[in-house]
């Protein structure tokens, strides 16, 4: 009696199967590590996304400011890390879902987002809302933009 | 004992979102996130869901910790969207990035909504 998981047999990853057949048997192989490191960093980040809430509370019907800074913070830094783990680091086969995967997208959050905007328009506050809306698009898009720029130039510098 | 509520659920979230983004990704060969875009969508329908039961007394705080703050906050994810827009965007895939940011926050906002009117139908 041998699971799947008995075998001595490392996964080959996304996008590296023959075909997607294959790519889904291999799901089932050595998959128990992966899972269990993006739900102890999904942990991590939502824990502390909570946490941010609590230190800066935002009353009913003004900006969410502090969902605002944790998305384009983890926007940011996604985009350092990224850059890092794709061109400079050959990083350990955990550490990708573990801080990617688990840590920034538990920290960074889509629904509270939109049922915030939801909330604001339904309240009255549909220009806050709106204002809301876009701010947060163009924080997390300059955000992400700028912060793999910038790792990407320090990077050149340190090699050229 | 609230962050063991936030933290339990987000240790199943963000599984989950990792999981059913792989299970999309294998079944199409676009290169439209559409994995990102489910869970995004779908967190943000049983968010506007469980938000609209609280705002009329059928969801106690600590479901709104546990499913809200924990389970839909890990489940959803914005930087893993932006990562994605920005990869698109530079990959030379400008329309997709653009519509990758016009149809998550478009149809994100909609399951907002609908699982809100959701509620209000029913428990109001």
């Amino acid at each position: 009696m041998t699971t799947p998981r008995d075998q001595a047999i490392e996964p080959t990853g996304p996008g590296l199967g023959p075909s997607v057949s294959a790519r889904r048997g291999a799901l089932s192989h050595g998959q128990a590590p992966v899972i269990a490191v993006v739900a102890v960093g999904g942990a991590l980040g939502a824990a502390a996304r909570y946490g941010a809430s609590l230190a800066w509370p935002t009353p009913a019907g003004a900006f969410p400011w502090t969902t605002l800074l944790v998305n384009a913070v983890g926007c940011a830094v996604i985009g350092v890390f990224m850059v890092i783990i794709s061109d400079v680091w050959v990083a350990p086969r955990l550490v990708r879902p573990f801080f990617g995967t688990g840590v920034l997208g538990g920290f960074t959050t889509f629904s509270t987002y939109a049922v915030d905007i939801q909330h604001l328009v339904r309240s009255g506050h549909a220009r806050i809302g709106l204002a809301y809306l876009a701010a947060t698009l163009l924080a997390a898009l300059a955000a992400v933009w700028s912060a793999a720029a910038v790792t990407r130039r320090l990077i050149s510098r340190r090699t050229t | 004992m609230n962050w063991l509520l936030v933290v339990a659920g987000a240790m199943v979230g963000a599984p989950l979102r990792h999981l059913t983004d792989r299970a999309v990704q294998a079944r199409h060969d676009t290169v439209f996130p559409w994995g990102t875009f489910a869970v995004n969508v779908t967190g943000c329908l049983v968010l506007g869901l469980l938000s609209g039961a609280a705002a009329h007394g059928a969801a106690p705080p600590s479901l709104r910790l546990l499913l809200g703050t924990g389970l839909c906050g890990a489940l959803t994810t914005y930087s893993t969207f932006s990562y994605e827009t920005l990869r698109l965007a530079e990959d030379g895939a400008r329309f997709l990035a653009a519509a990758n940011v016009v149809a998550g926050v478009g149809a994100g906002l909609g399951a907002a909504f609908a699982g809100a009117a959701f509620a209000q139908a029913v428990w109001a």
